[in-house]
């Protein structure tokens, strides 16, 4: 019997390290083998190129508006989702999850229908010489679009499960409405709360399809990341595209890195509270 | 963190001021395979400029596919020059009143500063003998060219198959459709833009022929180097004439408009004319042209006008919904 | 209605409500409004073409089958990632999220080294008559890839928060290991598998940067709706490329309706926590 329960826990583990190797780790290996094909100089010197390092800042900047500003929606409209029942609510939740299902090329089209020369507002804005479309406005509306469900999706079956018991005995207790939620709320929801910010902060940084439409491709004004990655492999030039495709990657994995410490650094009060991720 | 928020700050001041730039700085708005060249053009026009007037000029450039650029101006991509793959795209600005309606009698040559032409890549010692159109459609060939309905360049290279057959000695419409449909029963892949086709050609190894513009295939042939490809001049070419145009609308609001003419009237020159031939494009000034004979060998060829009038005619015959491409081109159900 | 105890449900209603609007819904809007300028007959020449319908029927179906591979590759690596301890476990979970960070046409450029004919994989793959590149297979390839996260992603924590004592109480009664998973484990995670599944399945109808790679792109063999767009784009044709955009969103719409639907018949069969 154990020795049949441990071959199937080996067969288990194999075939799904095999899965994770072809479908993953094989492409981040083709990543990486490409972006230090000529060495380790010629991947250093493509991060010394004013190009690229415009590119690294805006998409930093980017997400660094776009993953605060989704974080605050995700916590609300968690708290919204999960602690209170209303009329509408299946739909509310339907209209959280839409972004997820908008090609990348039809909700870059959509931002230009309403803020390019000849959209809604297109004129309004022109005649008050704002820079939506092709500036960082836009790229920043289309990521946001992107990344609305990432943090909202995270929270709220957890936040469902959890119930709202503790919550209701702080208010009781008499605390304020903010008080309970620093205190009671966001405590017991941090865990999943950091990993929907990471991975609202990978997907905004890696986001092409949508970004590309509204971007207009100006160098080193509005090109992010992967703008600049298809440019570079446009230009024949693989070595400095797949460097700057590596860097992406490679943050995804920094940013799963610190997951993994935060989660080492508090194994303990992660077991005592039952609370995972 | 100091310098990123002076960074944010500075990018959203930029963002909301790039609807009228800085008169100091020009927008070219450029098709994919012109990144190379309009580099060293923008680098010789800014000195150029600061010697005749003794400002300084920034260029900044944007590359897309042709039709996508085209379409970014028009919804408001602030560009005081457009330099694109086909005249088709500029029509287009041109009819929403971006662009004046004469701009292709505002600059010499149909204001196309330089040509290119359509020609075969093939791999090293030309392995299936690949000598002119007729050898693309023999059995065992495989073609690559890009969707012509994504691609402006791939536009071209139809238009230059669709020439050959049209005008053989007792070609008709009628000839020139079945060549087309058995060019396109060849075809294996069709990528979305021009560099893609490259791309899958030498990167991926599909396929025994590339069809190309000239000058992409020299430059790929420099970047990937000629023990792996080699390029065939076919009998008969049709003569791409990339356009190039100020966009009225926008140097008026940005005040550029003698540094947008400067800047086009710089390709014709003779220094700018060279570096488009360094960078495998067509000289159009015949002393440039002169020197630089052996590089591109005479090619016998048309133009559009020859075979189909004009742009939007081709367009409509060949490449709109239903139009030609999609009644022979791949995918109809036989197999290639 | 009873009095709510716990405060912010109008403030947040109404945030919600504001920001979903201007975000998501009136972005949307524009889209709708300008498909509109299609008349019937156009929409129907559009929507009846056989272009538009292979089209369609290799987004979907592709995404359907992708998302049906993601649900059982999910359903394996979630739960060896959770359950058992193995050297460069963290790694290969970090793993997950990769599809999420690599830009799209990264995915693609990479996914096509791998499977063309001269690829890492392709070499040997070919000579045995797969062809996954340039052929509907990749389509479905590159979508498994994009999709990925979501299946692993929604399972772990349920896996993790699923209490072990109902898998051994059912053991100690005498279950097989089979029965376990399959009487026990599987109708409890249906729910979420179901989620995993809608998730993986929106996110691979509409996918464009890796695909247009991967697929060869041949006209009613290997040719994916947003390229069609795309095209209708490059025409300058707004009202058809919208139109497209829009018969996409309520076609996957209707299919998560239904994956939700199936998901509430499915709760019936969840034990009570």
């Amino acid at each position: 019997m154990t020795t049949r329960a441990s071959v199937v826990r080996v067969l288990m583990i194999l075939t799904s390290v095999a899965v994770l190797t072809v479908f993953l780790l094989l492409p981040l290996a083709v990543v990486f083998s490409e972006a230090f094909k000529q060495g380790l100089h010629a991947f250093t010197r493509v991060f010394h190129q004013a190009e690229a390092r415009s590119a690294i800042w805006l998409t930093l900047l980017v997400a660094v508006i776009a993953v605060p500003v989704n974080m605050v929606f995700g916590v609300t409209a968690a708290w919204l989702m999960a602690r209170f029942e209303f009329r509408g609510k299946a739909l509310l939740g339907a209209f959280i999850d839409l972004p997820f299902s908008v090609s990348p090329v039809i909700s870059g089209m959509a931002f230009v229908l309403l803020f390019g020369a000849q959209g809604w507002f297109g004129p309004w804005l022109i005649e008050r010489n704002l820079g939506v479309i092709f500036a960082v406005p836009g790229l920043v509306l289309a990521t946001v679009f992107i990344t609305l469900p990432f943090i909202a999706r995270e929270l709220i079956p957890l936040m469902q499960a959890q119930g709202s018991e503790e919550e209701e005995a702080a208010r009781v207790l008499g605390a304020g409405s903010w008080q309970m939620f620093f205190r009671v709320t966001l405590p017991n929801i941090r865990w999943a709360l950091l990993y929907g910010v990471l991975l609202c902060n990978a997907r905004a940084m890696g986001e092409f399809g949508a970004v590309s439409v509204v971007s207009g491709h100006i160098r080193n004004l509005t090109t992010t990341m992967p703008l600049e990655v298809e440019m570079r492999y446009n230009e024949y030039d693989y070595v400095g595209a797949f460097a700057v495709a590596s860097l992406l990657a490679l943050l995804a994995v920094l940013t799963l890195a610190f997951k993994a410490l935060m989660e080492w650094r508090y194994r303990h009060e992660l077991a005592a509270g039952g609370i995972h991720r | 963190m100091a310098r990123l928020f002076a960074l944010l700050a500075f990018l959203l001041l930029l963002g909301s001021c790039s609807a009228h730039g800085p008169s100091s700085q020009l927008l070219n708005v450029s098709y994919d395979p012109t990144r190379e060249l309009f580099r060293d053009i923008d680098a010789a026009f800014a000195r150029d400029w600061r010697e005749k007037t003794g400002k300084a000029m920034t260029v900044g450039m944007s590359h897309g596919g042709s039709g996508k650029q085209a379409r970014s101006v028009a919804e408001g991509l602030p560009a005081d020059v457009v330099t694109l793959a086909l005249a088709y795209d500029v029509d287009m600005l041109a009819d929403r009143g971006l662009v004046s309606k004469d701009w292709q009698k505002r600059f010499p040559y149909n204001a196309s500063p330089y040509t290119s032409t359509i020609v075969f890549v093939v791999r090293k010692g030309n392995p299936k003998q690949i000598h002119d159109w007729p050898d693309l459609i023999r059995p065992g060939v495989s073609v690559i060219t890009p969707n012509p309905r994504t691609s402006g360049g791939a536009r071209w290279n139809f238009l230059a198959a669709w020439g050959y057959a049209r005008r053989l000695p007792g070609g008709s419409d009628e000839s020139a459709r079945d060549y087309m449909a058995q060019l396109f029963r060849h075809v294996p892949v069709l990528d979305t833009g021009a560099r893609g086709a490259t791309n899958t050609f030498a990167q991926r190894g599909i396929g025994d022929v590339l069809i190309a513009w000239e000058s992409e295939a020299l430059l790929a042939r420099k970047s990937i180097g000629d023990d792996k490809i080699q390029i065939v001049i076919p009998s008969v070419s049709i003569l791409a004439e990339p356009p190039v145009a100020v966009v009225d609308a926008n140097v008026d609001i940005h005040g550029t408009r003698k540094a947008a003419e400067a800047y086009l009237a710089f390709l014709y020159s003779p220094e700018g004319q060279e570096i488009g031939a360094s960078h495998f494009y067509r000289p159009r000034l015949p002393e440039v042209a002169a020197r630089h004979k052996g590089e591109f060998p005479d090619v016998n060829t048309f133009t559009i006008a020859d075979i189909a009038g004009n742009w939007k005619a081709a367009q409509k015959k060949f490449f709109a919904d239903g139009g030609l491409f999609d009644q022979v081109g791949p995918g109809r159900g036989d197999k290639p | 209605m009873k009095r709510r105890v716990l405060p912010g449900f109008g403030l947040s209603l109404g945030y919600v409500m504001a920001w979903l609007g201007l975000i998501v819904l009136l972005p949307l809007a524009a889209l709708v409004f300008k498909s509109s300028a299609l008349a019937p007959s156009g929409w129907w020449a559009l929507l009846s073409s056989p272009r538009t319908l292979a089209a369609l029927r290799l987004s979907f179906g592709g995404a359907m089958l992708a998302a049906a591979v993601n649900v059982l590759a999910g359903l394996l690596v979630a739960w060896v990632l959770v359950r058992h301890r193995f050297p460069g476990r963290r790694l290969f979970d970090a793993l997950v999220d990769l599809p999420f960070a690599l830009p799209t046409a990264v995915a693609g450029i990479a996914l096509t080294a791998i499977y063309a004919p001269e690829g890492w994989l392709g070499r040997y793959l070919v000579p045995m008559g797969i062809k996954v590149a340039y052929a509907p297979l990749g389509v479905v390839v590159a979508m498994v890839f994009v999709g990925f996260p979501f299946v692993v992603r929604t399972l772990q924590p349920v896996l993790e928060s699923m209490e072990r004592e109902v898998e051994e109480a059912a053991a100690s009664l005498g279950a097989t290991r089979w029965q376990v998973f399959f009487r026990v484990v599987l109708p409890l995670l249906l729910p979420t598998l179901l989620t995993g599944f809608g998730l993986a399945l929106a996110r691979a109808v509409g996918e464009y940067g890796s695909v247009i790679f991967i697929a060869g792109n041949i006209p009613r063999l290997s040719e994916i709706t947003p390229l069609l767009i795309v095209e209708k784009l490059e025409e300058f044709n707004y009202a058809g490329a919208a139109a497209l955009g829009v018969a996409m969103l309520v076609l996957s719409l209707l299919l998560l309706l239904l994956v939700s639907l199936v998901q509430r018949a499915s709760r019936r069969w969840e034990l009570p926590r």
